[in-house]
């Protein structure tokens, strides 16, 4: 079955329009060497054509309403629709940012609450909520390094620490920091190998960057001792918070040590990943960061909510946004906590974990590789088709192209890039034992095929709106905007 | 348990299946002195009921106040079927388009985005979108650094009409990679960019100069002469614009002999509620020459293993889980959701539809122009063209005035006093096709009386 919806373009005929929602028509003069000459190339269809056209492109997409998204470090959870609807009340979506604070009181009450729960989760001393994606979090969780040192003179301090199993954010972050990134090597269990730690710390280091709970999948067991030994050196520790849903309400980074963490609330907190953004990375720190905080944040006092700003927060690494960063996700976050309530989100922490051990436990019955074996895994695992590869052929992306077939999305591949031929698998707490043995079934059934018959794995998917995509046509010959004429 | 579907049978049989005794076990890796037994400071669960109770109650609590604030989110009338679509499952709850096969529908509408964007700037190419206009300005001028290789200096022009917050977000995000930012004056009775201010920088080594249109006061600047100056420099021009108003100003690509080099902004006009400031979108469109320079995810067309076009994430050498620390940025996200509100929104005004939106906002803020300067004690602060933005200047500070308006559901407007104390008591007043002729007497007339009032 193939599925193809023109160009919207395609169905564009001159003079059309969707009249009732365009305004009357009104009289306004621009003079004529500010006046555009030619008008854009915008569809001209029917609402109804518009409609239709959008909503059959919405059905050739995979999503976690339709599919057991297993995609490792994105914790593609069910995003409850309460959080939408509540997120979306008019008098929510129709308040001007800039608007007076006593006409948000409502909204800036939510969000001072958020901040404190994201604070009594985190075991931090203060939250922004400001940062608009993980990235961004990121950027303000190393700026504030950054300004920490150089406030205190301290201007040696330009490295940050990075183990190679990190998100490729962390390197790039640091970089756009300013900072020089030093890549230290995990070990063979996949914790962080302490004597390349030792041999890179020193009176440059500004501050080490860990995921933890790590993107190997598994808890980085020796995190007090890293502590120490960063601590010892006069370096920050940062805490990268993809993998937060694994010990949410069982382990605090606080507790561990940590100076600086960015959530990213569209995983761990379940806002939608929209198809790509918005995300949205609140920051919470130590009392040490805290004056460094991005701005705005939300104060509370006499029984009233304001925004702290410039005035308040003299030496905060700025602003990263227009206003105040994506309150609508906020709003959303709030909502997925206040319905969770302090007992859901151990849960979290709990059945994600139960989850990913469970999965693990039977794709190894069904004869697949764990990269690191004889680890608990956290709420997500690593296997490695090293094997298949070598035996049959079949690499990690012919697995993963052809588990769309069997109406699954692909699970992470190619990353952590140390680990070869890697599949990073994360089924979420949401997830029924039913889909998850589902899912273990069809692994089970490509094993198989891989065997009789590696041509038909290779050659997946079939059943998809387009089969493989000649990525390096699309780099080579580029066409990135649809031209009149073209089909 | 909210959200999670686990019997007690499924767990006992989970638990076998991996040999664990319980769950705790299965974080037996986990130091036992760094786990915690409660969480303090998060209330016990609601149902969706009793939160639902709770959002209604803040919701009443904020109101729907008349709005005439702009300066950098626009109020303007959403099409039912943008958000019908937009929230559908299969767009809201889906990722990033890795796997291309199973994300056709979100590619195609970043193509789709693409191709109206950059039509609508007058550029060639365009990114699938960025997180906000303030953030995108930062990235623009990193990317102008990176397109601008005869430049050595990383020196910035940003006219003091930029919108202020643009400045301080760029210095925030690009200021730790050394890239200085320098004012740029305007013109007291036009509240436009200066040309002369330009002439102490000839022949000195500008990477890019930045040029916002309209500009933050609302005025409509002589963008020819500033590309032109830029070009005979060897700067480049990156562009600031509202995209309504690009249905009937001038677009960045034909600025001046040969056009802006980047065109950027804020991308909440088209279909995106104003939220309380986000999530928005930023956009930002460039030309064919600087397309390896771009920032952000880029979607190309190609085709697959029988032949048939398809889309795809292309161009991925310049991004973060490729390239790592010598990525053209951090970013990883677009903010598709906002992309995909925006691209429905464009289809269903079409080009006279946009046209349409455009002029009515001018046609409406000079109605409330005319209507708030008419007042005692309101004068309008600035000459020359404009868009859907005027600054007026009051007589008294306009904190109180403003106060005593949101007192009667009116927001009045942005008071531009801590960014501009020069301009005395200047209020930044906005209307756009949203706003009737009823609403602009009811303003006119509130203010009216809150000047009389306090004059008495």
């Amino acid at each position: 079955m193939h599925h193809r919806e023109p160009v919207i373009f395609e169905l564009s005929r001159p003079g059309r329009s969707a009249v009732s929602q365009q305004p009357p028509a009104a009289k306004a003069e621009v003079p004529v060497s500010l006046r555009r000459r030619s008008r854009p190339l915008l569809p001209e269809v029917s609402e109804l054509q518009a409609v239709r056209h959008y909503t059959r492109l919405s059905q050739l997409n995979f999503s976690i309403d339709t599919n057991f998204y297993p995609l490792g470090s994105c914790t593609m959870k069910y995003n409850p629709k309460a959080c939408n609807t509540y997120a979306m009340l008019p008098e929510f979506l129709t308040r001007h940012p800039l608007s007076p604070e006593s006409t948000g009181q409502g909204f800036l009450a939510c969000m001072f609450e958020l901040q404190e729960m994201l604070k009594a989760v985190t075991g931090m001393k203060a939250v922004s909520l400001t940062p608009m994606a993980g990235a961004q979090g990121e950027f303000a969780g190393v700026a504030m390094i950054r300004a920490y040192h150089r406030a205190r003179g301290d201007l040696a301090r330009n490295e940050i620490i990075v183990p190679e199993a990190a998100h490729g954010t962390n390197p790039a972050t640091a970089t756009m920091c300013g900072m020089k990134v030093r890549e230290i090597p995990c070990a063979a269990d996949g914790d962080v190998d302490i004597d390349a730690l030792r041999a890179v710390v020193g009176p440059n280091t500004a501050g080490i960057m860990l995921t933890n709970p790590s993107t190997l999948g598994v808890f980085e067991r020796r995190i007090v001792e890293i502590k120490q030994i960063v601590d010892d050196a006069g370096g920050l520790l940062y805490y990268d918070g993809a993998n937060l849903n694994a010990i949410l309400g069982m382990v605090r980074p606080g507790d561990m040590g940590f100076d600086v963490i960015h959530m990213n609330l569209h995983k761990t907190f379940s806002t939608p990943h929209g198809g790509g953004g918005p995300g949205s990375g609140a920051v919470g720190v130590a009392e040490r960061l805290m004056p460094y905080l991005p701005i705005p944040v939300v104060g509370h006092e006499d029984e009233r909510y304001r925004w702290l700003d410039e005035r308040d927060l003299p030496e905060s690494i700025g602003r990263l946004s227009g206003f105040m960063g994506n309150a609508g996700v906020l709003l959303r976050a709030y909502v997925y906590m206040r319905i969770l309530g302090h007992e859901g989100m151990r849960r979290v922490a709990e059945y994600s974990s139960l989850n990913a051990n469970y999965l693990l436990a039977r794709l190894k019955a069904a004869g697949f590789d764990a990269a690191y074996p004889e680890r608990r895994a956290s709420h997500e695992f690593i296997l490695t088709m090293k094997r298949q590869a070598r035996e049959n052929g079949v690499n990690a992306m012919d697995f993963a192209k052809r588990l769309l077939d069997y109406g699954f999305h692909a699970p992470t591949t190619y990353f952590p890039l140390l680990v070869p031929e890697c599949l990073l698998i994360e089924p979420t707490e949401t997830e029924s034992k039913e889909e998850l043995d589902g899912f273990a079934d069809a692994m089970a059934s490509i094993l198989e095929e891989a065997v009789t018959d590696p041509a038909k794995v290779k050659g997946a998917p079939y059943t998809t709106p387009v089969r493989r995509l000649d990525d390096v046509r699309a780099a080579k010959q580029l066409d990135l905007v649809w031209k009149p004429g073209a089909s | 348990m909210a959200y999670i579907p686990h019997t007690e049978e499924d767990v006992r049989a989970m638990l076998e299946a991996i040999g664990a005794p319980d769950i705790e076990a299965l974080f037996d890796e986990i130091p036992a002195g760094l786990k915690i037994a409660s969480l303090p400071g998060v209330p016990p669960a609601l149902s969706e009921m009793e939160v639902g109770r709770l959002m209604f109650r803040r919701a009443a609590q904020d109101g729907r106040p008349l709005n005439f604030i702009g300066a950098g989110a626009y109020e303007h009338h959403i099409p039912a079927p943008v958000w019908a679509i937009t929230t559908r499952g299969e767009i809201y709850s889906a990722y990033t388009p890795y796997q291309a096969e199973a994300s056709q529908g979100t590619l195609q509408a970043i193509y789709e985005y693409q191709t109206m964007m950059a039509s609508l700037t007058g550029m060639e190419v365009s990114n699938a979108s960025l997180y906000d206009g303030a953030s995108g300005l930062a990235e623009a001028c990193l990317m102008a650094v990176r397109a601008n290789r005869r430049s050595k200096a990383s020196r910035i022009l940003v006219p003091r009409t930029v919108n202020p917050t643009y400045r301080r977000c760029a210095e925030a995000i690009a200021g730790t990679q050394g890239l200085v930012f320098e004012d740029l004056p305007y013109d007291p009775a036009t509240g436009c960019t200066v040309m002369d201010a330009l002439q102490p920088f000839e022949g000195q080594d500008i990477t890019a100069v930045v040029l916002q249109q309209p500009n933050f006061f609302g005025q409509l600047e002589d963008v020819d002469a500033v590309a032109d100056w830029a070009r005979a420099q060897g700067a480049l021009l990156i562009a600031v614009v509202n995209p309504t108003s690009l249905a009937v100003l001038k677009p960045p690509g034909e600025w001046g002999e040969r056009g802006a080099d980047i065109a950027c902004g804020e991308g909440q006009p088209l279909g995106v509620p104003l939220s309380s400031g986000g999530p928005y979108f930023g956009f930002l469109t460039t030309r064919m020459e600087h397309v390896r320079q771009m920032p952000g995810r880029i979607v190309g067309r190609t085709l697959d293993l029988d032949g048939r076009s398809g889309f795809t994430l292309t161009l991925q050498a310049r991004e973060q889980h490729i390239r790592r620390g010598k990525a053209t940025s951090n970013i990883c996200t677009n903010q598709g959701l906002l992309m995909t509100a925006a691209t429905i929104y464009m289809a269903l005004l079409g080009p006279q539809g946009l046209e349409r939106v455009a002029t009515a906002c001018m046609a409406r803020s000079a109605e409330l122009v005319d209507a708030l300067s008419a007042q005692d004690g309101v004068s309008r602060a600035f000459d020359g063209p404009r868009f859907h933005e005027a600054v007026l200047v009051l007589d008294r500070p306009v904190q109180p005035v403003l106060a005593a308006l949101a007192a009667e559901g009116i927001v009045g407007g942005y008071d531009l006093g801590r960014e501009y104390p020069e301009l005395g008591h200047a209020l930044l007043v906005c209307a756009t096709e949203t706003r009737t002729r009823e609403d602009i007497d009811l303003y006119a007339a509130a203010l009216g009386r809150t000047l009389r009032r306090a004059a008495a």
